[in-house]
């Protein structure tokens, strides 16, 4: 079976204006709705307290809201979780005078007056100070951003030794661009999606740095390849032919890694699922960046270089 | 070269009945001692996240532990400067400064104590001389401050270690977490709002006398006389939040404390009361009781443990023997928890649990559940599609990757390292990635054979053509597993390792292993069709 028949050329250089700017457009309206309205951040990193319940029968967030006043925390907010009909519900709790430790147990007590003892069990408690969680929010961040640098740093080193250090500096910057692109798409589906951001989000985040940068590898390794062998060709043109030839394992390779991921979205449980979720559409959006971001940033060098 | 694939295929045969021999432990449970005694012990360790349990991080407020260490000195000091007769002296503490002030007259001596008596407290400001006054500024060093405080987070370690081994949880991890923090997590605890009450408690027991000279409402309408303190007793059972507390004027020096407990024992009910909680004090502790019991016949000796006074009878006679006994309408599972607590010692300083993550049993369940259906969903759509597409090389993918899992598990198994939800989703995506390797190699070769070369020479010169990719795209994913490993906690550790891990065996069964099955072919009889 083949996907892609050998000898196809797109000229995928042709539309990297258009995907210049329409990337540049969708960043920046991630990174405006990052600072104006903020991400939405999970207990890990905002502190506070979580508390997961499910019901042995339908119950309605009223109720719980009530538990909650019997308790004097009116402040809390109540969601659904999960899947309809399983009555599971998420309780979130911001700082409060209460010890940290005995929020949990002030809820459960809230709940057993409400609806009685037998009715509804904990599933979940997660507390975190506020120190903690502001530590937790810049590690978080400082580990996608070193990350991100260290895989521009490994291209660099890695393509600059072969090839020389001016092509190094060439393929780690556009990895470097096309990885900020990739993180800063998937910031922004959690947003549109109204995902909480915790830890497991930053897992996946470094995650998609980590395996995004792969295509990268693999195209720029095809086009240090023919670089040597085809001579006649123009940059553009050998960029074009190299995307085309690695094409079907771009593809490829994509297309089994989003099976296991739609399977742990659909089958993994919504403890999983803010996880794949970030994973699905990081690398969905490594393979565009790749494409149209990545290899085209090689091209915007060169010309600068000729013109000078 | 026959001889190289034969070599070759033993070392993955090997490989693979040992991957299996490990597994065994972490699948068979339990196991028939006959077989224990050859298998090997490691098994995979369920995260809390699946087995169930509470990850505690405590902040041990070591401030605190330093304040009370310059107290005690400040009282010292007052002391020995009483006992050397030398008078007019102030020492007062300010944080973990001592202030002391005193006449002219007083300097020489002064300074003369504080250098022999206290030479681990340095001067924080030059005295001042003036007015016909001395004044001495003398803090802690630097080093007697960090001294102090790691011994408050290793002392308090120690004894949380002790409660929580009284308190009976199978394999629980204590440790110092950062500078002044204690990490605990507690596999598979039933009731973790006791367990944090037992590990929480401060449980710093003193006996002090009740000043019943001093008028109650007085000392609380504008404060207590100087070295006098208020406490409050226990609120009366069952009256709820804002309960009338019994208050008492004590005085504020502890004549005796729990550091001289030998033993702790629980007493059962008796009619009208409720349990209590039996002391045995030491040789020590047992005279020291007995001096003070006799040199305070018919007054009352309040016992404090954490600020509440939970009794204050009046002393009838010396008492002997070394025994006291703390009521407070205990029910029988309360009494037991204070007498742990009583026997592990106190805490020297108190402390804040700060990050709290306790996940009942039922929700690891279909954790695990869950994780393992969107394995096999996961993995089998990823088998149907790579034999569809590459056929006979697909298939061989396909044993690459299973044998991939394989190995993955059998070295979780024998670093007995943790698996955790996360990791279960690095597990699930490895299978996804790991034929990413493949698909370079089989695609390699595609092209090689288009261009019009033998199948053995396509197959070498594919595999040598990937190899690069395969390795730099690997070496990247393996650096981000690394940074995440350094950044992450518990769970998210988890999908760190099995990433990690993941890629070597990746690299091993994708590259290696299939590269021996064309080996063998080729070395076997002439290849010269390849389905792929």
């Amino acid at each position: 079976m083949e996907l892609i028949k050998p000898g196809t050329k797109f000229q995928f250089t042709r539309y990297r204006k258009i995907a210049f700017v329409l990337s540049t457009v969708l960043n920046v309206a991630v990174l405006l709705a990052l600072f104006i309205k903020g991400p939405n951040l999970g207990v890990d990193f905002a502190g506070g307290t979580m508390v997961h319940l499910k019901f042995a029968q339908a119950v309605t967030i009223a109720e719980i809201r009530r538990a909650l006043d019997r308790v004097n925390l009116a402040g809390g907010v109540v969601q659904d979780f999960g899947e309809p009909g399983q009555n599971e519900f998420l309780i979130r709790l911001d700082k409060t005078s209460v010890e940290l430790g005995a929020l949990g147990e002030q809820v459960r007590k809230g709940l057993v007056e409400q609806f009685g003892a037998e009715k509804f069990e904990v599933r979940r408690i997660e507390s975190v100070g506020p120190q903690i969680g502001e530590e937790l929010r810049f590690r978080g961040t400082m580990s996608v951003i070193v990350a991100t640098i260290m895989m521009g740093i490994y291209i660099w080193i890695r393509f600059g030794s072969a090839f020389g250090a001016k092509f190094g500096l060439l393929f780690g910057t556009g990895a470097v661009v096309a990885l900020i692109h990739d993180v800063l798409i998937t910031v922004g589906a959690l947003m549109l999606a109204n995902y909480e951001f915790d830890l497991t989000v930053v897992a996946a985040l470094l995650t998609i740095v980590g395996f995004s940068v792969n295509d990268t590898v693999v195209i720029c390794d095809r086009i240090r390849e023919n670089l040597r062998k085809i001579k006649r060709e123009t940059l553009e043109s050998i960029v074009n032919i190299s995307i085309n030839e690695t094409l079907s394992r771009t593809l490829l390779t994509t297309s089994t890694a989003l099976m296991v991921l739609a399977s742990l979205y659909f089958l993994g449980g919504h403890v999983i699922k803010p996880f794949a979720f970030s994973l699905l559409v990081g690398f969905i959006s490594g393979v565009y960046s790749t494409i149209f971001i990545a290899s085209p940033v090689i091209l915007l060098w060169e010309k600068r270089a000729f013109k000078k | 070269m026959r001889q190289n694939v034969q070599a070759r295929l033993v070392l993955f045969t090997l490989l693979t009945v040992a991957s299996l021999v490990y597994l065994v432990p972490t699948f068979v449970d339990p196991l028939t001692e006959r077989w224990s005694k050859f298998l090997p012990a490691n098994k995979v360790q369920l995260g809390l996240d699946l087995q169930g349990g509470t990850h505690l991080v405590l902040e041990v407020k070591v401030d605190k532990a330093i304040e009370n260490n310059v107290e005690r000195l400040r009282a010292d000091l007052t002391r020995i400067l009483r006992e050397k007769g030398v008078s007019g002296v102030t020492v007062e503490r300010e944080g973990i400064q001592l202030y002391v002030r005193g006449p002219a007259a007083s300097t020489e001596p002064v300074r003369g104590i504080l250098n022999s008596e206290f030479g681990n407290l340095v001067e924080a400001k030059t005295p001042q001389t003036g007015a016909g006054a001395t004044e001495f500024y003398r803090t802690l060093s630097k080093e007697e401050i960090r001294s102090l405080r790691d011994y408050a987070v290793d002392q308090t370690l120690e004894t949380i270690r002790n409660r929580i081994d009284q308190f009976g949880v199978s394999e629980p991890i204590i440790q110092r977490h950062g500078e002044n923090n204690i990490l605990v997590q507690l596999p598979g605890i039933q009731d973790p709002e006791r367990a944090k009450e037992i590990i929480g408690k401060t449980a710093l027991l003193e006996f002090k006398l009740v000043d019943e000279s001093a008028s109650v409402e007085d000392a609380i309408k504008s404060g207590p006389p100087p070295g006098r303190q208020v406490l409050y007793g226990q609120p009366v059972r069952g009256e709820g939040i804002g309960a009338e507390k019994e208050a008492y004027v004590l005085e504020s020096r502890a004549l005796l404390t729990g550091e001289y407990i030998q033993d702790a024992r629980v007493r059962p009910a008796e009619q009208l009361q409720g349990a209590s909680v039996e002391l045995v004090l030491n040789a020590t502790g047992a005279r020291l009781f007995e001096q003070i019991t006799a040199a305070n016949v018919k007054r009352r000796l309040a016992i404090v443990l954490d600020d509440r006074v939970y009794s204050a009878p009046v002393i009838q006679e010396r008492i002997a023997g070394g025994r006291a006994s703390i009521t407070g309408n205990f029910d029988l599972k309360e009494a037991r928890d204070l007498a742990i607590v009583l026997r592990a010692g106190a805490l020297p300083a108190p402390v804040e649990i700060v990050e709290e993550r306790t996940v009942g049993p039922s929700l690891g369940q279909d954790s695990i559940r869950q994780g393992v259906t969107s394995f096999i969903v996961g993995g089998v759509l990823v088998i149907v599609f790579m034999i569809a597409y590459y056929k006979q090389a697909g298939l061989v993918a396909v044993v690459a990757v299973v044998l991939n899992v394989l190995y993955m598990l059998a070295t979780l198994a024998g670093f007995q390292a943790v698996l955790t939800l996360p990791g279960i989703a690095g597990i699930v995506l490895t299978v996804g990635m790991a034929v990413d390797a493949n698909v370079l190699i089989n695609e390699r070769i595609r092209e090689e054979l288009r261009a019009g070369r033998a199948v053995r020479s396509a197959i070498e010169a594919g595999y040598k053509n990937a190899l690069p990719a395969i390795l730099d795209s690997n070496i990247t994913t393996f650096l981000s597993g690394v940074i995440l490993f350094q950044f992450g906690t518990g769970p998210i550790k988890g999908f760190a390792v099995t990433l990690c891990i993941g890629i070597l065996t990746t690299i091993i069964t994708a590259v290696y292993l299939t590269r021996v099955y064309y080996d063998y072919r080729i070395a076997s009889r002439k290849l010269e069709r390849i389905s792929i």
